[in-house]
């Protein structure tokens, strides 16, 4: 946005009031203390904003088409495949990428790294927002999206994984709304609601240790209901949850390095000096936090492997494809943040960060679409559904800078607090 | 009489109670390994009987009201049908399908019926998150579509391909797949449709122990005429609906890696973790909260301690 240059310092509307004295009222919030026109002039000047409106000019009428004429109308409608894009990127993609809430709240609440603060909001935020949108996909994805809550109030299936999915993403998301909410009440001067949220600060963070661990892991643990349909590589049923569950660690963190890099490059005019200042050294501290994850991670899928005596697999194609991924999803990024962190090379870090985001996303589409039915045959998605999932993210990524430019996300709310 | 309580009395009688209860206790746990109700019913096939003629995927089509197929029942090019290299599944329109097998060095074609195999213990009921399946005594796996919510999780988990989605109705979309007649026939004692239509008798329907039985007989008094094994006997914990073959199982389409227990075996890993995970977490990060918080506070009164 370059009409706040970066010649002009000081960050617009940080506090209630504005700089007269007079206070800001909601409206202007919004508009960011810009008139219509002044608004209008920066969204176009942006060129993103023109490669969002070409996918939403194709995007829209194509979620249309699905919700009036059927799934099987946007996607090759394959009883072989019943998951599609929309889960394999959308719910099992999106949903390690959003533990970076979680993470960042069990290190700041929890184990007291009070240098993590400016960085914590950001990565609740990018939490709350993946999971938001992963349920967002699930409702472009269910047969019958009307029936949601069914789950939850109208047929019980307990013993199900889905069924702790769903429960857990649901109370995740509405602890996840009360942790951000403390942005939300700030930019809004309701300083009774926010004390209320600091005070249970350390019970919401406990409650979201508990039901990310559950369902990140019960994401794994879905995969293991189709022991014979996946590459024996990808599965390991007795350690699926734990495989799941420790990847989104460095999948989390990883997301909140690529996150805070582009804020930092493109939302500087939002940016306060603490976050600009800090961002870095942060950075560097999240990527030590990626690499132990990562090689963790290497080694449980290595016990996978010798649990299940899969090793004659990796003499297949199947295996050089499998090792192709460790090598370029896993150790790569392992080997770039060692090195980056311990020679604090910062842009090496976040490179890192880049390729593991990447990385799990692959890892997640290998399992649930890619591997899946390995002894049948490869499908292929349709373009339409390509669209679609291009088309959600794209308005993910619009209500995600929303908020940015808005709640004190990057920045620190002036004033009473 | 003389009814004396002595300590030891006491002690022999709490010890027998304690056995005793311990004794009925296990014997409830062990409706943990569910092998099927009693007197559930099945179908045998046996596929060197079956000729390929298509009158119960006709039969199937007429009772349980399916829209009429391309092609007439008594086109037989059907079976050079492939896509994505696989022959002819179920699907939205179609409850039940014969595939043709080419076996080498044998004469004629085996011919194989798929349809849902009704499992003891089934992968997609267990799967289900809504309640959507049914195993019912008689045997059927059934479906309500009234509390389906289109997850399509149940075609994942099943091992056999077998539940379809009816991806072309926006409004009305929900799994398709036999219910054994269920409602139509099972429930009133008789065979389902495609067994009765079958002019060959190469299904047959009856109680699923006897169904074993019948099997195992007709292996062992036409020696070299089966491969020894009944297949759904075990596979995936056992299925109402059960195999004989002439040729090698995996010659005629069959998937011989499904396990020999149920699916849900396979998950019970993951389910047995929850409540661990939800007790302990709690504890261990309180702890972990507390210690950092400890740490911090004695920092300070370190700090104090140096300056005074």
């Amino acid at each position: 946005m370059n009409i706040f240059s970066k010649n002009t310092p000081e960050i617009p509307i940080a506090s209630l009031c504005k700089p007269d004295g007079a206070v800001w009222s909601i409206k202007e919030k919004l508009w960011l203390g810009l008139s219509r026109q002044q608004y209008q002039d920066q969204f176009l000047r942006n060129p993103v904003n023109w490669l969002l409106i070409a996918i939403f000019a194709i995007g829209v009428p194509l979620i249309l088409q699905r919700y009036f004429a059927g799934l099987g109308s946007i996607t090759h409608a394959s009883d072989d495949y019943p998951w599609g894009l929309f889960l394999g990127f959308g719910l099992f993609g999106m949903v390690p990428l959003s533990a970076s809430g979680f993470l960042l709240g069990t290190t700041v609440e929890i184990f007291g790294r009070k240098d993590f603060v400016p960085i914590e909001r950001l990565a609740l935020l990018n939490g709350l927002l993946g999971y938001f949108f992963a349920v967002v996909y699930l409702e472009v994805d269910l047969g019958m999206p009307w029936r949601l809550y069914y789950p939850m109030f109208v047929s019980l299936g307990p013993a199900a994984v889905l069924f702790l999915v769903a429960w857990h993403v649901a109370t995740y998301l509405s602890v996840q709304v009360a942790e951000v909410s403390t942005a939300y009440f700030e930019w809004i001067g309701w300083l009774k609601g926010k004390r209320f949220i600091k005070s249970i600060a350390v019970g919401l963070t406990i409650s979201g240790i508990i039901l990310s661990t559950l369902h990140q892991g019960a994401l794994g643990a879905l995969f293991t209901y189709a022991p014979t349909k996946i590459h024996p590589l990808w599965i390991s049923t007795n350690f699926q949850w734990v495989h799941f569950f420790c990847s989104a660690i460095f999948a989390g963190l990883s997301m909140v390095i690529v996150s805070s890099t582009l804020c930092k490059n493109f939302l500087t005019w939002r940016c306060d000096r603490r976050f600009l200042d800090s961002v870095d050294e942060l950075t560097l501290g999240l990527g030590k936090g990626c690499a132990y994850a990562l090689i963790t991670y290497l080694v449980i899928k290595v016990v996978g492997i010798a649990h299940d005596n899969d090793w004659a697999h990796l003499l297949t194609g199947w295996g050089q494809y499998f090792l192709l991924e460790m090598t370029l999803a896993v150790a790569l990024p392992m080997v770039l943040f060692a090195y980056g962190v311990k020679h604090r090379r910062v842009d090496m870090v976040r490179w890192a960060a880049l390729i593991s985001v990447l990385g799990i996303v692959w890892n997640r589409l290998n399992t649930s679409m890619i591997c899946f039915n390995w002894q049948l045959y490869r499908e292929i998605p349709h373009w339409k559904e390509v669209w679609v999932t291009v088309t959600i993210f794209a308005l993910y990524f619009i209500v995600y800078r929303f908020i940015l430019y808005r709640l004190p996300i990057l920045y620190q709310w002036q004033g009473d607090k | 009489m003389n009814k004396r309580f002595n300590r030891r009395g006491f002690i022999q009688g709490g010890l027998a109670a304690s056995a005793a209860a311990t004794v009925s206790l296990a014997g409830k746990t062990q409706a943990a390994t569910f092998e099927g109700y009693p007197n559930s019913m099945g179908v045998l096939v046996d596929l060197s009987r079956c000729v390929g003629c298509r009158s119960c995927e006709a039969a199937c089509n007429k009772e349980q009201h399916l829209p009429a197929p391309e092609k007439p029942f008594n086109d037989f090019s059907v079976f050079d049908e492939m896509l994505h290299g696989q022959k002819r599944r179920t699907d939205e329109t179609r409850y039940t399908v014969v595939n043709r097998y080419e076996i080498p060095g044998r004469e004629h074609p085996l011919y194989r019926k798929i349809q849902c195999n009704h499992c003891q213990e089934p992968a997609c009921l267990t799967s289900c998150f809504v309640n959507a399946y049914t195993k019912t005594p008689e045997g059927a796996v059934i479906y309500n579509p009234d509390v389906c919510v289109g997850c399509r999780t149940c075609m994942v988990a099943c091992p056999f391909y077998i539940p379809t989605f009816r991806y072309s109705s926006a409004f009305h979309p929900r799994i398709m797949k036999c219910v054994f007649c269920y409602d139509t026939r099972l429930t009133k004692g008789r065979p389902p449709a495609c067994v009765e239509s079958c002019p060959q008798e190469a299904l047959t329907f009856g109680r699923r122990n006897d169904l074993l039985d019948m099997g195992r007989q007709r292996i062992r008094e036409n020696p070299g005429a089966y491969e020894d094994h009944i297949y759904g006997e075990h596979e995936a914990g056992g299925t109402a609906w059960m195999y004989l073959s002439p040729a090698p199982f995996a010659q005629v389409g069959f998937d011989t890696s499904v396990p020999k227990e149920p699916i849900l075996n396979y998950v019970k890993d993951f389910l047995s973790i929850v409540p661990m995970v939800l007790t302990i977490w709690p504890a261990l990060f309180a702890g972990f909260h507390l210690l950092a918080k400890r740490k911090e506070t004695r920092g300070q009164q370190t700090k104090n301690e140096g300056e005074v």
